[in-house]
């Protein structure tokens, strides 16, 4: 395990491995029987997704996968409306999208001296910050309502923001941390000879520098705050502030062995956002391979 | 941690020669001034993470209910006697260790692996199909997951489908076997953390190393057990603590797919600390549950940490 984080530009190209041994000049018995295992093993992974694409478009509700006799955008009709679909999109928009940005600013912050500056207290503050990142945020979470309820924070949408925000600061940190060490610090003493204090040195020297951190670093953050269920599900309780999260679940509760097809379709529109910025991710940056890069510790 | 840090400073008296202002402030100054940064973060964690945990371990010994703190009495370790008399409670425990190893340990880390070693070998358009839909079921939220993966495993639902296409035989598998049903949905939706992390690690495997021994006559077989795997083995044990942690709190997947039942053979612990507070209005008692996810959380985050062994330069 290297000392130092990858920095995810140089993974990007590390990830298509050519067969460039030697072995490549055989014909390989092996590779057909290879490419044949990892086939099976895609059909098993698409049969769930290839059934809610089939079923947003079909007439009949059915568990069954099979070809849908007649193509109808009913299903998208039937949800495209304020209660359903937009209300609870743009829920988790404000939420996520506000959590994002919290989280991101205050871990750049953070970063910026654990990366940069030596003291007595930084070994002790990255020990702590690498371990909250592995506690189980599930199980915080009853105390967590408890002190909701004595600050009258329940059903408070700004009070949830700050909660989702904190408890991705962990990782957001050690990540920012990781990719902060890899920007050389040479230019930073150019600026600060130049006469730059820190918070223009961060923010004009740095920052420019470590954008695909950055990048990393925001969409991780917001597409787990996006799939989050259990933090709204406990700490609001107003339907007409529950994000998607929520409502995709009260549906699927509401409308037991009905409208699969409309669920579907809702599901569909409202796993779009992270699926178009992971998308986004793996075309600028190798996708996960970043994130696995930027893991070492 | 890197190579690019500065020497170290802080030592006092570290006045640059060149351009340093001619007053600078004295080094404890200077120290918090350096430290200023971090406050937004660290009240946000002191907040919303150190204050719940604090209050997590007084509530743990009082017998707080739902209907208010009126009458909330500190009771000793009485939730904890009471869990261990608690058939649910055990079989909650037992439930979320078979969830741990069969899902996470065996399941993803194995599959993970398989992948990403097998991908190594395998022509491009079909290494892409493979990372696109395992990272499709991973990018994709939980709920849906679950409501996919209750689709999938319905009595009339796609597996069973496929099961009678190919003459074998079927199962109502959320009645029979929920705790396998939930297992394999957290295989399916949680495999592309592993294969991503042991992609990364194979790919910085040092290419000569695996040519030498090649060279030598070792197989492919050899190759794999003992060039790759053992270079790769802090890997596989980061990402076994990894998957372990994100494992033990998996509560949205399970709650989609069977609300933990029927009955309570699908109720892990996050459902059952869950049900006893919410449901069953013992704030107290759930707490102490909490308690007992944390701590092993926590245990095993210390093993994970020891395992990175953080090297400071």
């Amino acid at each position: 395990m290297a000392a130092v984080a990858t920095p995810p530009a140089r993974t990007v190209d590390k990830v298509p491995v050519a067969p460039s041994s030697p072995r490549g000049r055989r014909v390989r018995p092996g590779r057909l029987t290879v490419n044949l295992v990892l086939l099976a093993v895609s059909v098993l992974y698409v049969l769930p997704l290839l059934w809610m694409l089939l079923a947003s478009v079909s007439r009949t509700n059915s568990f069954r996968l099979k070809w849908p006799s007649a193509l109808t955008l009913d299903n998208f009709d039937a949800v495209l409306n304020v209660d359903t679909t937009y209300r609870p999109m743009l829920n988790s928009l404000l939420l996520c999208g506000f959590g994002t940005a919290v989280t991101v600013v205050a871990s750049v912050l953070c970063a910026y001296p654990l990366s940069r500056y030596r003291s007595r207290v930084r070994r002790p503050f990255l020990y702590t910050i690498l371990f909250s990142t592995g506690l189980p945020i599930t199980a915080v979470m009853i105390p967590v309502y408890s002190m909701f309820v004595q600050l009258n924070l329940i059903d408070s949408v700004p009070g949830t923001t700050l909660f989702l925000a904190a408890s991705a600061l962990p990782f957001g940190i050690w990540l920012m941390k990781n990719f902060m060490d890899g920007v050389p610090i040479v230019l930073e003493e150019a600026a600060r000879i130049d006469g730059a204090n820190t918070m223009q040195v961060l923010w004009r020297v740095v920052l420019p520098l470590m954008r695909p951190g950055v990048m990393v670093v925001t969409i991780f953050t917001f597409i787990g705050m996006w799939g989050n269920f259990f933090v709204p599900f406990i700490l609001l309780l107003s339907p007409e502030k529950l994000p998607a999260s929520v409502s995709v679940f009260t549906f699927l509760s509401a409308h037991d062995q009905t409208q699969y097809g409309q669920l579907s379709a809702f599901s569909l529109l409202y796993s779009m956002p992270v699926v178009l910025l992971y998308l986004l991710l793996a075309r600028r940056l190798g996708g996960g391979f970043a994130l696995g890069g930027a893991l070492k510790g | 941690m890197t190579a690019l840090a500065p020497a170290p400073r802080g030592t006092g008296g570290d006045r640059r020669s060149r351009g340093a202002p001619a007053l600078s402030p004295a080094p404890a100054v200077r120290s918090l001034l350096r430290g200023l940064p971090t406050v937004p973060a660290v009240v946000l964690l002191v907040v919303f993470l150190a204050g719940p945990i604090a209050y997590c371990v007084y509530y743990a010994f009082t017998d707080m209910q739902l209907t208010g703190a009126s009458g909330t009495h500190f009771v000793g370790f009485d939730n904890f006697t009471r869990a261990l008399k608690d058939t649910d409670f055990l079989n909650a425990m037992w439930l979320t260790l078979v969830f741990v190893v069969g899902s996470a340990v065996v399941g993803q880390n194995t599959l993970g692996l398989a992948l990403a070693v097998l991908m190594q070998k395998a022509t491009r358009p079909v290494r892409a199909l493979v990372n696109g839909v395992v990272i499709a079921a991973w990018v994709l939220p939980e709920v849906v997951a679950g409501y996919l993966m209750y689709a999938f495993f319905f009595n009339q639902g796609s597996l069973n489908s496929l099961l009678d296409a190919l003459h074998l035989p079927d199962q109502n598998w959320l009645y029979t076997m929920p705790i396998l049903a939930v297992c394999l949905a957290n295989v399916w939706r949680g495999t592309a953390f592993s294969l991503m992390v042991f992609t990364a690690a194979i790919n910085d495997v040092p290419q000569e190393l695996v040519e030498a021994a090649e060279m030598d006559g070792a197989g492919p077989w050899q190759r794999l057990w003992r060039v790759v795997l053992p270079v790769i083995r802090p890997s596989i044990l980061t990402n076994l603590m990894l998957i372990t942690l994100q494992t033990l709190s998996v509560f949205g997947l399970i709650y989609t797919m069977t609300r933990g039942g029927p009955g309570n053979k699908s109720e892990t612990l996050p459902i059952f600390m869950y049900q006893q507070a919410f449901q069953n209005s013992l704030i107290g008692y759930g707490t102490a549950i909490a308690l007992v996810l944390l701590v092993v959380g926590a245990l095993f985050s210390v093993v994970y940490i020891r395992l990175l062994k953080l090297e400071d330069d």
